[in-house]
């Protein structure tokens, strides 16, 4: 028996690329420091765009360090949504819309996040992957590392704790 | 002599990011410090809500651990984040300002000790608190 015929890709980029974007760009804070994403396939990388009003040593210069915690848990959060809900997403169960309209559709929440610092951040664009180490029902523990030019040498990595958005359904 | 705290404070407030948040430097001396950030919608991190995001609260915690040191007796100079552990208790309550308690509790000649705290207008439940090592800078 033949296989289905795959979709056209322009359909799955445009479902995926919608998906991402209705996730992204409901939050102003992520708008404040202008973080993009940058999608290929299921993998996100996110982008800290650079501008001077992110700059915490105005001495060296150096990007705030806050700014850098910022940036590692805005690609924490938008990767375990995104790993979370990917499979609704190509299942057709939810679109963009429903990421901006349905409110069963939420955030995890941040139990606890730890940055180092390893180097201090240029004035220049940064770049960032997470890696979901687990992913339970309840909690989830995902690490973070960035870079700038080399991707080598990180200039900070992270690891945090969170809360999994629970179904209305389920109990708790 | 002259006073280190005004050179804090005057740190503080020159940082482009803190102005971008607004920060206000209230109280700093002697390894302590206090730094609000009033309620602003671009920094909302769920829509739906209108709670801010953690990061922001992660960066005023930041910079207040960051004047605490800077404020420490033994502090010559300045400093930098060496690794800062930050435990989310709640949301902070939307439309409320955002307060943060710095106490450098130890600090030798390369290290400094922080622990912080942020809170919203009930200051008897923190939304979240902070631990982190620093470095001491020469002048």
């Amino acid at each position: 028996m033949a296989r289905p015929r795959p979709e056209p890709m322009q359909v799955v980029k445009q479902r995926r690329d919608a998906a991402l974007h209705a996730l992204v760009g409901g939050v102003p804070y992520i708008r404040f420091l202008n973080i993009s994403f940058d999608r290929r396939g299921d993998e996100l990388t996110s982008v800290l765009n650079f501008d001077d009003k992110l700059i915490g040593n105005p001495l060296l210069p150096a990007i705030h360090g806050g700014v850098t915690a910022a940036f590692l848990e805005v690609t924490a959060v938008i990767t375990l949504s995104w790993e979370h809900l990917f499979p609704r997403i190509e299942g057709g169960e939810i679109d963009a819309d429903a990421i901006v309209t349905d409110d069963s559709i939420r955030f995890p929440k941040t139990i606890d996040f730890t940055v180092d610092y390893l180097r201090s951040g240029l004035p220049r664009d940064a770049y960032a992957r997470a890696f979901i180490s687990r992913a339970g029902r309840r909690y989830a523990s995902v690490r973070v590392e960035a870079w700038q030019d080399n991707h080598a040498k990180l200039f900070a990595q992270a690891t945090g704790h969170f809360l999994m958005p629970q179904s209305p359904s389920a109990k708790g | 002599m002259v006073d280190k705290t005004v050179l804090a404070r005057q740190f503080i407030e020159a940082i482009p990011h803190a102005r971008a948040l607004g920060l206000k430097l209230k109280q700093i001396g002697a390894g302590e410090a206090e730094i609000t950030m009033p309620y602003n919608e671009d920094l909302i991190g769920d829509p739906r809500t209108g709670v801010i995001h953690g990061g922001a609260v992660s960066t005023i915690l930041d910079t207040c651990c960051g004047a605490a040191v800077m404020s420490h007796p033994s502090a010559p100079g300045g400093t930098a984040t060496i690794d800062l552990r930050i435990d989310y208790m709640r949301a902070a309550t939307p439309g409320q300002t955002i307060t943060a308690r710095a106490s450098c509790y130890h600090i030798t000649r390369n290290v400094a000790f922080v622990r912080a705290t942020a809170m919203d207008d009930d200051h008897d439940r923190p939304v979240a608190t902070a631990s982190g090592s620093f470095t001491v800078e020469g002048k």
